[in-house]
């Protein structure tokens, strides 16, 4: 039940429902997409971005929180730590729990290395469990791997690099099958045949979904695999430094107790960074979707040690955060939401866009809709707009909400919104890493020989903007190869004296540059202690 | 003024404000979190937790991220029980009651006293699951228990030591991959993709200018 002052807008989105199920909003054409996003995506706000000082990326602009922990001091000295006596000695290290960390893990396991997991929370703790909508993959007789490919190429402004799009697209069936394999539960229909919906910008209806609970099926089930083959996983354990050995390949990581603040030493033949994304570093002050841990750590780490990142200054804000409640504010409200029918409306009961568009191109119609066309609803934390839930039960019928989007309908039930009968209040929130980490198609990455990396802390894949269910896929796809491709690279690999001099060079250049602040970094988790919101 | 309220974190009282959830009150109160902390959003079970208010006799139970705080709330948050999680080959169990069983026996030992779905944070009918799972109805296990983000409070609950979501975990497993039907058109993609069927097309898209791919992209055909 909304307030009194949400009843006059609420009133008029009730009014005009039944013209607004019927109505069919024109797409925008390139044109006017290219105007809106220079207009109104956060991206395009040049006065939020930072040149970087030195570095592997030195004059790339990137945003100020990410170039000042990017540029931060290193939590650590080469001599806290005895790197002649490692407490764990493996061949394959994987940094991260989340999807990709653990798909890579069953891999490398599965090829017979000794693989083990650090995770400075828990396995599965992770963005990959709130991911909501579906994963991607064209396995329909309409659709093939060419048309997924153009969709994302397109969605991702040209920008992508097309090998590894390429090995996304072609892998993606494959992807879905082995989860299948493992026992992810998909939804389908009686013969088997996958329901399939559309996302913003596909071209043909390939998102594959566990109702809502898309990710954190697949999660859950990654690391109930992880743990029936007793892959270690060192769980409130974070990696803090990347180590290399004396011939400049990676062959370790110092690692951090999260409670008791013990160092410890991981040496390894390679080591694949899966430590996600960066919401929790509220670029722009804007809220995320995100979950606790997904502070930029494995940039941090790979850019130490000289990798280079790619597209680090595009994000995606995801167009459907929650705007109310407060208690859930910024929180994920899945775009299926859109696919299974619900538009975007305004204050005065109009739809303002298709509710398809690109993420990036939908983020930025809602931000101008709510700031200088003046049609957004106050909601006592800034402005939102209508996503009008009920559309979906007029469409798909009576249950459909329940049976497709249960965890939608349970989060703001809480609150006492219903969404079979109500509308819900959105506005963007940050939600993805559409840049990190250079890799080559092998996921090695392209210029420190035995560092992997695969999933969210990867850039490249998707180019500027990513397409709804891409990502889900994206840390199957790169985290399973990285896991083969790191165990094989193992078997050729014999680590040399192990080196943590890029620590001190990293200072030195630091100081050339005159950057002086106090951060350390990897930030590891955010601070909300004190604070009356997370932002 | 701003509404405040009382809460009493593990007994200590703290002033907060009325509208914040228990984690977000936590973090108020001063609490960097480590445990008991991951998506904040009510999907990976990190923050399960008890809480009683003052005066009410009833042991609440709930998600810290997911849940308002209210005047006289005594808190305890539970950021680790130790689940019994058994250890299987997914590829060579059998698809029967047998593996419960042989597994988690416990289950048959269920004294019917609905704890468990009582203090469901997600409001399940966990006993309706495990008893699914006695009976080796695993495809109705699986869909009862679907929305479980294996918090671990049903098995805080338990006198007879039943490790709910772990056999739910299970009982889907099992359903995802031996029970529900097979998808011919996935299974049928795959090997054309092996037979090369696509390659060509994909290199044709591999070296295309850029300016075509923008015509492509522009004009392309989009499923109703």
């Amino acid at each position: 039940m909304y307030a009194k002052e949400f009843q006059q807008s609420l009133q008029a989105v009730e009014a005009a429902r039944e013209q607004n199920v019927a109505f069919e909003p024109a797409r925008m054409t390139a044109q006017q997409k290219e105007d809106l996003l220079a207009a109104y995506h956060p991206d395009y706000k040049q006065s939020e971005f930072a040149v970087l000082q030195f570095g592997p990326n030195k004059g790339d602009k990137v945003p100020h929180e990410l170039c000042e922990t990017l540029q931060a001091k290193s939590r650590i000295k080469a001599s806290d730590v005895d790197l002649t006596a490692p407490d764990y000695d493996v061949d394959v290290l994987v940094i991260g729990g989340g999807g990709a960390g653990s798909a890579a893990a069953i891999e490398a396991h599965e090829a017979g290395a000794n693989v083990m997991i650090v995770t400075k929370l828990r396995i599965g703790d992770a963005n990959t469990m709130m991911a909501e909508g579906g994963i991607q993959a064209a396995d329909k007789p309409n659709d093939s791997p060419a048309i997924h490919f153009v969709d994302a190429f397109g969605g991702g402004h040209f920008a992508a690099k097309r090998d590894l799009l390429a090995k996304l697209v072609c892998d993606a069936p494959e992807a879905i099958q082995w989860l299948n394999e493992l026992g992810v539960e998909f939804d389908k229909t009686e013969d088997g045949t996958m329901v399939t919906t559309h996302g913003g910008g596909t071209s043909r209806k390939r998102m594959h979904a566990a109702k809502d609970y898309s990710g954190a099926e697949i999660m859950r089930t990654l690391r109930d695999e992880v743990l029936n083959r007793q892959i270690p996983v060192i769980d409130f354990t974070a990696a803090v430094e990347l180590i290399l050995d004396e011939n400049g390949r990676c062959a370790g990581a110092v690692l951090m107790n999260m409670e008791t603040k013990d160092l410890l030493v991981a040496r390894a033949k390679t080591v694949i960074i899966a430590t996600g994304g960066a919401g929790r570093m509220h670029y722009q002050g804007f809220p995320t979707s995100n979950h606790y841990g997904a502070t930029a750590d494995g940039l941090v780490l790979g850019y130490r040690v000289g990798a280079k990142l790619l597209y680090a200054e595009t994000l995606q804000y995801h167009p459907t955060g929650a705007a109310f409640p407060s208690q859930i504010f910024g929180a994920l409200v899945t775009e299926k939401v859109r696919s299974l029918g619900a538009k975007l409306v305004n204050a005065k009961g109009e739809v303002f866009m298709h509710p398809l568009e690109t993420r990036d191109v939908a983020a930025a119609s809602i931000i101008r809709e709510c700031s200088d066309r003046g049609n957004g609803i106050s909601t006592g934390h800034g402005k939102a707009v209508w996503l009008d839930t009920p559309m979906i039960e007029m469409i798909g019928g009576e249950g459909t909400i329940e049976k497709r989007i249960p965890a939608m309908m349970r989060m703001f039930g809480r609150y006492g919104i219903d969404i079979r009968k109500e509308p819900i209040l959105v506005y963007p929130t940050l939600h993805y890493q559409n840049g990190g980490l250079d890799i080559n198609v092998d996921g090695q990455t392209t210029n420190v020989e035995n560092l992997y990396v695969a999933g969210e802390a990867v850039g490249g894949i998707h180019g500027r903007n990513r397409l709804m269910g891409n990502s889900l896929l994206d840390i199957i796809v790169f985290g399973r190869s990285a896991g083969k491709n790191a165990a094989a690279k193992a078997k050729d690999t014999t680590v040399g004296a192990l080196t943590l001099d890029h620590i001190a060079k990293f200072e030195a250049e630091r100081k050339a540059a005159g950057v002086d602040s106090d951060a350390v970094s990897p930030k590891l988790l955010p601070d909300y202690t004190k604070a009356r919101s997370e932002i | 003024m701003e509404n405040m309220v009382n809460v009493y974190l593990f007994g200590k009282k703290y002033e907060v404000p009325a509208d914040l959830t228990i984690m977000r009150a936590m973090e108020y109160a001063g609490y960097q979190l480590v445990r008991g902390c991951g998506c904040r959003n009510g999907f990976c079970g990190a923050c399960a937790t008890i809480y009683r208010i003052a005066g009410d006799r009833d042991l609440k139970t709930c998600l810290a991220c997911q849940t308002k705080v209210e005047e006289g709330m005594y808190v305890a948050t539970l950021p680790f029980f130790p689940l019994v999680k058994q250890v299987y080959d997914i590829e060579k169990i059998p698809a029967t009651q047998q593996v419960m069983m042989q597994l988690y026996p416990e289950i048959y030992a269920c004294i019917g006293c609905n704890a468990c779905t009582k203090n469901c944070t997600q409001d399940l009918n966990v006993m309706q699951y495990i008893a699914y799972a006695q009976r080796g109805e695993f495809e109705k296990c699986a869909e009862e228990s679907f929305d479980c983000v294996m918090c671990g409070v049903c098995s805080t609950r338990c006198p007879a030591g039943i490790s709910h979501p772990q056999v739910a975990m299970l009982a889907r497993r099992i359903n995802g991959k031996y029970l529900a039907p097979k998808t011919a058109h996935l299974e049928e993609r795959v090997q054309e993709i092996r037979s090369g069927t696509f390659t060509d097309l994909i290199e044709a898209l591999m070296g295309k200018p850029v300016e075509e791919m923008k015509e492509l992209y522009n004009n392309r055909d989009i499923e109703k």
